[in-house]
């Protein structure tokens, strides 16, 4: 009896859409109720009543097959370099056409590449997912900001050794915990994430806790302050550059080779005689040293470095960029790192909403279109 | 000259014995086929030849050198390379990547000369490139180098994972089942292939279960079952060993 | 004063058990860490003290409040069944067969995105909880147990050992566990892997539930972050215990409740959560299969 009718609603769920879309929105509108009330419950029901139902619509006309497909990761391929000359002019010039506001959001979404161009060798070409990056951020600024408040060293004489330690952060938890399994160091990643937090937290007369560290200097250049917007800009922008050519030719190279070897397949790659465990920690310390740079950016542009500024969601937040732009793909990673810096300025009206959205995101990322925007294409690793 | 000896080989699996006390010994620049049915411990043989499983009791020894207990990679390094049953070609990488990646510990250079590109780097990337080039020639996929190594057909991916195999420039190279799920063609190019990998000076030791192959172009047949080394000789001697034909080819003809 | 800290960490550890329990059966059967799990475990205090004062507004509470407390918690229960059951279905089930950092990564979205709800649509600052019972003690060694923290370790203690018995003498958990060792033999034995892994989300949420409910009672304040910290306590407690095992997950959840407790109490109270992850990398790094569990190797 019961099974017939469950039997009857499978087959109708099969053939209507308007109905299996009612099931849905019943089923979410029964969920989200407690939270608000009932009126609330009935919008939601309509509202992805009638999504839902465009949805499954527009996938059986095969529409959104095609929308996929022209969305090719090989079309940048064709206008790489005219577009990326364009680019290069347009944020060359920025600063005489820009006004302060969008200065200062390029400049933060400069500091998100360099520092999502780093996750980047880890995740992306190593395979190792790190849930813990913004400890080595973290690192390198409080790094810069102690030396230049405590010990009044200037800026570039910080930055390596921001860099540095940061990276040696990174050789140190990358020695023991490269053991693991995949899941598992990302764990072990986010708990030393955590731990770092806790202790610039925790740790009063080094770090004055939670309050952070103000009067950090801005960069100077022969006794002539850079501390002014434009001038920092094109620091930062000089350092992306950088950071993008570095990064892309270690790429090329046989260590970036080495790399997605063994993120494609580790048993393969000891076959052909790569020491995986010294690829992953060159993966570690390499990557986590860009953090350092980043940190350091971030410390010397924000004049104040506080905890609240690296938590796990700012390690997700990092990683999401990454993923977004597609694993493994450098310019992939610039474009990820560029949208979501730029979303919660062009989300200004729903700011509350950002990190729900980075949730839902992330979740339809992954089963739409897990490779990212640009990533999965074939591969352009050789140098020519 | 023997490149590779075993003496009592033995690796267990909790209660299971993968490999018994098999004892054999490779001639240099020969050909030597592993037999035996499904489960006689082939793979695990070659496992312990590269250091991915270790040996539970017994040695290993390569030019006279210990090398039971070192790590693959310094076993890929010392010149034993290896192909395995389920390809593992790096699917992402193009045809001619995973060549050139194949090259990894014989044309070196650092990180600052991979930053700077300093004329090491640029000696050792022509190199590296141009070698890509010519095992690609040698088995036939030269065409396709820009393309995704999981985009080839099924017989070129086994192809492909020769070449990088060759690319680490070992003495010896092991294929593990390199014929599998080919058609009768390809298995005929694979053996000239394996000829020709001979001709170039190297010591060929392969899993394989197509007999017309192993019968044509083994020097030597070494015939595992359960673990146990039951039979070795040359192609003739083995076709007409008793416990062979009862233990593996009797199941085998009735096929 | 020990005593005191002992029972005090023993209370703490039986809820991280109880949520620990939903990691490892999840663990266990699709090998994913279930991120969002923790979020359940919010959810469910958040719930608790919702249908509280829905029942409140009814009047029922002030006419049997033991009544309004148990439909409160059945409701919630039910709930936050159907929120673990649909995070799997909606976030994890069509990522059956991708690389396995997809449906972790999934799982992160999943534990933001409820975050943020919450947030947005009950606030950003603490509720409390709008009853206060069990306040009653016993004196016991001149220890100080509150009726509370009894009723907590009795009910997690019946929650563990039924769970035991679901799962060892039950056909859904004898299917349970041959779908943990392997889903493609279950799956040719004729057990119906989707319906399987679905009941392991339904009581894993539900489990978690009962815990929110628990710590919504006992600290009287919630607000919506306290599933993040509480997952990777939990989860913490799955691995010290051995991941995919239930006994693990008990024995676990006790040590963790217990070194977190005397930590607080002896070392440093600022650092109380360093603790657990300082265990957690502790044991990833020197024995990750933990206390009861097996070994994994890749297979060649």
């Amino acid at each position: 009896m019961i099974k017939d009718i469950i039997e009857k609603i499978r087959a109708l769920t099969k053939k209507s859409i308007i109905f299996r879309s009612s099931l849905i929105a019943a089923w979410a509108a029964i969920l989200f109720l407690p939270f608000k009330d009932i009126k609330t419950a009935v919008m939601m029901f309509l509202s992805v009543l009638i999504g839902l139902s465009a949805i499954f619509f527009v996938r059986k006309s095969n529409f959104y097959q095609t929308f996929l497909e022209e969305f090719h990761p090989d079309f940048p391929h064709r206008f790489r370099k005219p577009a990326l000359i364009a680019l290069l002019i347009a944020f060359f010039v920025s600063p005489f056409i820009l006004a302060d506001y969008y200065l200062d959001v390029l400049i933060i979404s400069g500091i998100y590449i360099i520092l999502a161009l780093g996750l980047n060798v880890i995740v992306g070409f190593a395979g190792l997912l790190n849930l813990g990056f913004a400890a080595f951020y973290a690192i390198g600024a409080y790094t810069y900001a102690l030396l230049n408040t405590k010990l009044g060293l200037g800026f570039w004489a910080c930055l390596p050794l921001s860099a540095l330690s940061a990276s040696f952060a990174g050789l140190l938890l990358a020695i023991p915990a490269l053991r693991l399994r995949g899941d598992y160091l990302a764990i072990v990643t986010l708990g030393f994430g955590e731990i770092v937090r806790l202790t610039l937290n925790n740790w009063d007369s080094l770090t004055n806790g939670p309050n952070g560290i103000t009067g950090i200097a801005s960069p100077s250049l022969m006794n002539l302050s850079l501390g002014r917007l434009e001038y920092f800009y094109y620091i930062v922008f000089a350092f992306v550059l950088l950071t993008l050519a570095i990064i892309r030719r270690v790429e090329s190279s046989r260590i970036g080779r080495a790399w997605i070897a063994i993120k494609e397949n580790e048993i393969a790659a000891s076959s052909i005689g790569i020491n995986i465990t010294k690829y992953k920690l060159y993966a570690f310390t390499f990557g986590t040293f860009w953090a350092g740079i980043a940190g350091t950016l971030f410390a010397s542009k924000m004049q104040f470095v506080s905890p609240e500024s690296f938590t796990f969601i700012e390690s997700v937040f990092i990683l999401s960029m990454v993923i977004l732009g597609g694993l493994g793909n450098t310019y992939g990673t610039v474009l990820g790192a560029f949208i979501l810096a730029l979303l919660p300025e062009v989300l200004r009206g729903v700011q509350l909403y950002r990190m729900l959205i980075l949730g839902l995101g992330l979740v339809l990322l992954m089963i739409f279109r897990p490779q990212g925007l640009l990533g999965g294409g074939k591969s352009v690793r050789i140098r020519n | 000259m023997f490149v590779l000896e075993t003496n009592r080989l033995t690796r267990h699996f909790g209660g299971i014995k993968a490999i018994e006390d098999v004892s054999f010994k490779a001639k240099d620049r020969s050909i030597v086929s592993i037999i035996g049915p499904n489960g006689a411990g082939k793979t695990t043989l070659f496992n312990c030849f590269t250091g991915i499983t270790k040996p539970t009791k017994g040695s290993i020894r390569f030019m006279n050198k210990e090398i039971s207990g070192l790590q693959p990679h310094e076993i890929a390094n010392l010149g034993i390379s290896r192909t395995f049953q389920n390809i593992r070609l790096f699917s992402e990488m193009s045809v001619i990547e995973n060549v050139m990646v194949g090259q990894h510990t014989k044309r070196k250079y650092n990180l600052f000369s991979a930053i700077f590109h300093n004329n090491n780097f640029l000696i050792q990337e022509q190199n590296i490139l141009q070698n890509a080039f010519e095992y690609l020639e040698f088995i036939g996929l030269q065409n396709f180098a820009d393309m995704r190594a999981d985009n080839l057909p099924y017989g070129s991916q086994r192809r492909l994972e020769i070449a990088r195999a060759l690319a680490t420039e070992p003495d010896i190279i092991l294929l593990d089942e390199p014929t599998a799920g080919m058609n009768p063609a390809e298995t005929e190019e694979v053996m000239s292939l394996i000829k020709n990998i001979q001709e170039l000076g190297k010591t060929i030791i392969l899993i394989e279960h197509d007999m017309h192959l192993v019968m044509g172009i083994s020097d030597w047949i070494i015939v595992l079952d359960h673990g146990v080394k039951i039979a070795e000789g040359k192609p003739e001697q083995v076709r007409n060993d008793p416990l062979v034909i009862e233990a593996y080819l009797g199941k085998e003809t009735i096929n | 004063m020990f005593l005191q800290q002992l029972i005090n960490g023993l209370t703490l550890g039986s809820v991280y058990a109880i949520i620990a329990l939903g990691y490892t059966m999840v663990y266990g059967i699709l090998e994913l860490i279930n991120f969002a799990h923790g979020e359940i475990y919010m959810l469910g205090a958040y719930l608790v003290i919702i249908f509280l004062g829905i029942f409140t507004a009814m009047g029922l509470t002030s006419a049997n409040f033991t009544l309004a407390l148990i439909l409160s918690i059945i409701l919630t229960v039910v709930f936050c069944s159907a929120y673990g059951f649909t995070v799997e279905k909606v976030a994890y089930k069509p990522l059956r067969n991708a690389p396995r950092l997809s449906p972790l990564i999934s799982a992160i979205g999943v534990s933001i995105f409820l975050q943020n709800f919450i947030m947005l649509t009950q606030g950003a600052t603490d509720r409390g909880f709008p009853y206060r019972f069990g306040e009653g003690h016993l004196y016991f060694l001149n220890v100080d147990i509150t009726y509370l923290q009894a009723m907590i370790i009795i009910v997690s203690g019946f929650l563990m050992f039924s769970l035991r018995i679901f799962i060892w003498k039950t056909r859904i958990g004898k299917a349970m566990r041959a779908t943990s060792q392997d889903k493609t033999m279950a799956a040719l034995v004729g057990i119906n892997v989707n319906s399987i892994i679905s009941v392991t989300f339904i009581i894993g949420a539900g489990l978690a539930a009962v815990a929110g409910v628990m710590v919504a009672a006992y600290y009287g304040l919630i607000n919506y972050f306290i599933g993040y910290i509480a997952g990777i306590k939990a989860f913490t407690a799955a691995v010290l215990g051995g991941i995919g095992s239930i006994r693990g997950a008990m024995v676990g959840g006790i040590i963790l409740g217990l070194v977190e407790g005397l930590g607080a109490a002896y070392i440093s109270s600022e650092y109380k959560d360093a603790f657990a992850f300082i265990i957690l990398i502790i044991i990833l790094l020197i024995k990750p299969s933990g206390i009861y569990g097996r070994e994994i190797d890749e297979k060649v």
